[in-house]
């Protein structure tokens, strides 16, 4: 009864945080001259308000979520992947060069492909970091950053040259971009919004991804390297080889991230120059939104809906109450602290139970008696 | 005040704490029920019990880390408060954790003078703490160089800094939780010099441990802690370690398991002239050579540091031979991996148990099966099959009798002696034909020390070869068919336990070779 009282309250912090970040946020905006209520309404409204609005958020989500799938096995196998939009972009580039080339297949099977290609690509870009730090100590921090700013310049380079849509090729714009995709190899919407079956294919690999950690060898042994290495390598388990996993799949889902950004929202690939030109830097924030579901897959996914909406809200928040867009970028900022400074108070909370627990098992070690002895006495 | 009355840091001296009717509940657990316990000064006041007994609670309090909910504390006979380590320290007391407090990338001066003001104000005034610093170690005779940074010393040396910055203090009063659990036993022996001293000259000591022969050595009296409850004091003069035992644990407790008369088989695991590295870069082992026979336990005795580990990783194929040869049942299985090594049924219970035995996050029922979580019945094509899991983690709970609130419990919330139960269940169950025990014992208290004891002769008793590493001397004495003795990577002497006696493993642990043991005999 306690233990689910307990339990209630852990799972209301995160929402009590987010509350608690939202009020800041209120005191700003009336420092800022701006109706806090009004301003939350418009929020609430762009991201839940109609249909549409809510088929944006989880729009937006569906980004967040894959790359935070990711993050949960990175992160559980103890490898800290900092490089969801570099494996992002090359996901998208291998998935959008599939769509475009092979264009003689079926449209489901070329879709089937890109994906994979999507799949492949941020499992590459995330492999190497994953190599570098098993078997050659490199920080995976500081690899998979710079792979990043690799995956930028790959992309600026292909968009201009190789794989500049023919028709800017010829125009005097150059705009970098890739030549559009054929309807028949889009991923179909859901409903008459721009909601598609990312978003679908997306919760489905988080059930996936929970099978995966908890329910199989290899995620057994992903966890058991990130939980304690030493121990992993007395127990026979190939230390380095389920980094290199653990870093790998991660970026595979990136990968396959961009890969449906492309395939369910954009059609085609353009560049400004930046990462975030193309991710809307949800590479990051699927870090958050994964560290948000508590690095459970299934917990990842109201939080993607969360952030989603957060980013989606407030745009409409800030057309309606005119506030500056740094407002904005302060709020989201202002829930990640609250959320993780509430992770820390329950940690703290865990901890005293858990003492108490102890004590109550330690205390009363007596009348242990050895199998040998009872077996022989009965 | 007379002279008599200083100690000599200056201090004057406690001539008696009293701790009264000391009640602390916790949420569901009562860990000290009305104790009574005091100390003079010029004694060594044991303070014995099993983990969880309560010993920690109640220095805690005397400390001011916990607050007591009922009881009181005299100094001299008047009550005082002690609401926080500051207020203890002003009275005189410290404290010597069995964790050090220091912080490594220091120097001892600057450990010292850590969290103190400066006799300079803003300036610091590490030369005046430097000589006061010597000035203290040449009256205890602590042999401390203050501008040594700390992780250049050895564990019994920053032990030392410790016990220096407790008199810095101005302790008259130190209390000692567990000071023997980390020394080697030389270091052992010299703890015991400055704690002698010490009290000769006036201090009052509380010395923690569950080590009977170290508290029978040491102590003036001794208090037994159980469940929280005061057994009793008694002058240690008056006791036998036995009483102390059943004191302790609250029943009959055997020292000297029962060995039973095991037929020798054949051997098992040989090992023909093995080296190895270590991590230090030097040589680990060299030219080991040696067989354990199915039946038989072979004791490796050794100050730690002496290749102990890497004969175990060696082994276990942790670590690779430079040369030698490695042969488990007639297979050579020099240079396979561990789990290949682990699937021809050799068990290894690890020296670092918290490090390399178990995974603290992961529930019971997931350590249960680290080592065989990719075989039948309990994986299936790469999924793990979670009734079976549970099912085998229930009966070796029961069978092992471990005491957790579930196997869903994660590892890091059981005891010491628990996740030894856990690390035993795990590599005994399959009835192994080779294990390799590193130290199966340290740091448990009785009860678990028994019954870890029990399991390996019992499994002496089924039929396999164990190989006991351990640096407790009547450990190996009371467990072992024959004894090898490490000594800088080398085996020194194979002796048959009829023929051991500590005077000689002793003179074999030192590096003293067998025949100069055998000469020295004859002369005398």
């Amino acid at each position: 009864m306690r233990s689910r009282l307990n339990s209630l309250i852990d799972a209301l912090l995160p929402v009590l945080a987010t509350l608690a970040a939202l009020f800041v946020g209120a005191v700003m905006l009336l420092i800022l001259k701006v109706n806090p209520i009004v301003a939350y309404a418009a929020l609430w409204d762009g991201a839940f308000g109609s249909t549409n609005a809510l088929a944006e958020t989880l729009v937006k989500a569906t980004p967040l979520l894959l790359v935070g799938l990711g993050i949960c096995i990175s992160f559980r196998g103890d490898v800290i992947n900092i490089g969801g939009e570099g494996q992002m972009i090359i996901g998208a580039v291998l998935a959008t060069w599939v769509g475009l080339n092979f264009t003689g297949l079926p449209g489901w099977l070329t879709i089937l492909l890109s994906m994979f290609a999507g799949f492949l690509g941020g499992a590459i870009w995330g492999g190497i970091p994953g190599v570098l730090k098993a078997y050659f100590r490199v920080n995976e921090i500081l690899s998979t950053v710079m792979m990043n700013a690799i995956a930028v310049q790959f992309m600026n380079f292909l968009l201009r040259g190789p794989m500049i849509d023919p028709a800017q090729a010829q125009a005097a714009s150059q705009i970098p971009q890739t030549a559009r995709l054929e309807e028949i190899f889009r991923l179909p919407r859901l409903a008459p919004t721009r909601l598609h079956l990312g978003a679908l294919i997306a919760v489905i690999l988080a059930v996936l991804v929970y099978i995966l950690l908890w329910r199989t060898t290899l995620g057994y042994r992903i966890r058991a390297v990130g939980q304690n290495p030493h121990a992993s390598r007395y127990a026979g388990i190939k230390v380095p080889r389920y980094m290199v996993l653990a870093l790998l799949l991660s970026g595979a889902f990136a990968g396959l991230a961009g890969a449906i950004q492309v395939f369910g929202v954009n059609y085609r690939m353009i560049t400004d120059g930046s990462a975030s030109g193309f991710t809307g830097s949800a590479g990051f924030n699927g870090i958050v939104a994964a560290l948000f579901g508590g690095l459970h897959p299934i917990l990842t996914i109201p939080a993607s809906i969360l952030f989603g909406a957060l980013l989606v809200g407030a745009n409409k928040m800030q057309r309606v109450v005119q506030v500056p867009s740094a407002l904005i970028t302060a709020l989201n900022g202002l829930v990640v602290v609250f959320v993780v400074s509430s992770e820390i108070i329950r940690r703290r909370r865990q901890r005293r139970r858990e003492a108490v627990a102890k004590r109550d098992d330690e205390t009363p070690l007596t009348g242990n008696k050895p199998i040998s002895q009872a077996e022989a006495g009965s | 005040m007379s002279e008599s009355d200083k100690l000599p840091s200056g201090r004057t001296r406690i001539e008696t704490l009293e701790m009264r009717g000391i009640t602390k509940r916790f949420p569901g657990v009562l860990a000290s029920d009305h104790v009574n316990f005091d100390v003079k000064s010029g004694e060594v006041h044991a303070l014995l019990g099993e983990n969880g007994a309560g010993k920690s609670t109640l220095m805690k309090i005397l400390y001011g880390l916990y607050h007591p909910d009922e009881g009181e504390v005299l100094i001299n006979g008047k009550p005082v408060r002690i609401s926080s380590p500051n207020d203890s320290i002003n009275l005189g007391i410290g404290m010597i954790h069995q964790h050090f407090m220091l912080v490594q990338t220091m120097t001892v001066a600057e450990n010292v003078a850590l969290g103190l003001p400066s006799s300079r104000g803003v300036l610091t005034d590490l030369d005046r703490v430097s000589k006061r610093i010597i000035e203290l170690a040449n009256l205890y005779g602590l042999k401390i160089d203050p501008s040594a940074y700390i992780w250049q010393l050895s564990v019994g040396q920053q032990q030392r800094v410790e016990i220096i910055k407790a008199l810095y203090r101005g302790a008259a009063l130190l209390i000692l939780d567990e000071p023997t659990a980390v020394l080697t036993p030389q270091e052992v022996d010299e703890l015991f010099v400055i704690m002698n001293q010490m009290v000769k000259d006036g201090h009052g000591l509380v010395f923690i441990s569950h080590k009977l022969h170290e508290v029978v050595e040491i102590s003036h009296r001794i208090s037994v802690l159980r469940d929280g409850h005061m057994i009793g004091t008694r002058l240690t003069a008056e006791t036998t370690k036995q009483d102390l035992a059943n004191w302790m644990v609250g029943r009959e407790v055997g020292f000297t398991p029962d060995r039973g008369q095991v037929q020798r088989g054949a051997p098992r695991l040989e090992i023909k002239n093995v080296s190895c590295g270590s991590d230090r870069g030097t040589p680990g082992l060299r030219g080991v050579t040696f067989e354990v026979c199915s039946g038989e336990i072979l004791g490796i005795a050794g100050v730690s540091g002496n290749g102990q580990r890497e004969l175990a990783e060696t082994i276990t194929g942790l670590r690779k031979t430079t040369s030698g040869q490695i042969i488990l049942e007639d297979s050579d299985i020099t240079g396979l991996d561990p789990a290949a090594i682990t699937d021809r049924m050799l068990s290894y219970i690890p020296e670092e148990r918290m490090r390399d035995g178990m995974i603290k996050d992961f529930t019971v029922a997931e350590n249960m099966i680290l080592r065989e979580h990719e075989k039948t019945p309990y994986s299936r094509y790469g999924f793990l099959n979670l009734r079976e899991i549970s099912q085998h983690a229930d009966a070796l709970i029961k069978n092992f009798r471990i005491k957790t609130p579930s196997r869903e419990t994660h590892a890091k919330n059981l005891s010491g002696g628990n996740i030894q139960k856990i690390v035993l269940a795990r590599e005994i169950f399959r009835t192994p034909h080779v294990i390799i025990a590193a130290q199966p014992t340290r740091g448990l208290d009785i009860g678990a020390t028994e019954y870890v004891r029990e399991q390996l002769l019992e499994q002496r008793k089924q039929g396999a070869a164990i190989i006991l590493i351990s640096e407790d001397l009547d450990e190996i004495l009371a467990l072992s068919d024959r004894i090898a003795v490490l000594y800088e990577g080398q085996v020194m002497d194979i002796v048959p336990r009829v023929e051991a006696t500590p005077q000689k493993l002793g003179l074999l642990m030192a590096g003293v070779h067998p025949e100069e043991i055998k000469q020295t005999s004859e002369v005398f």
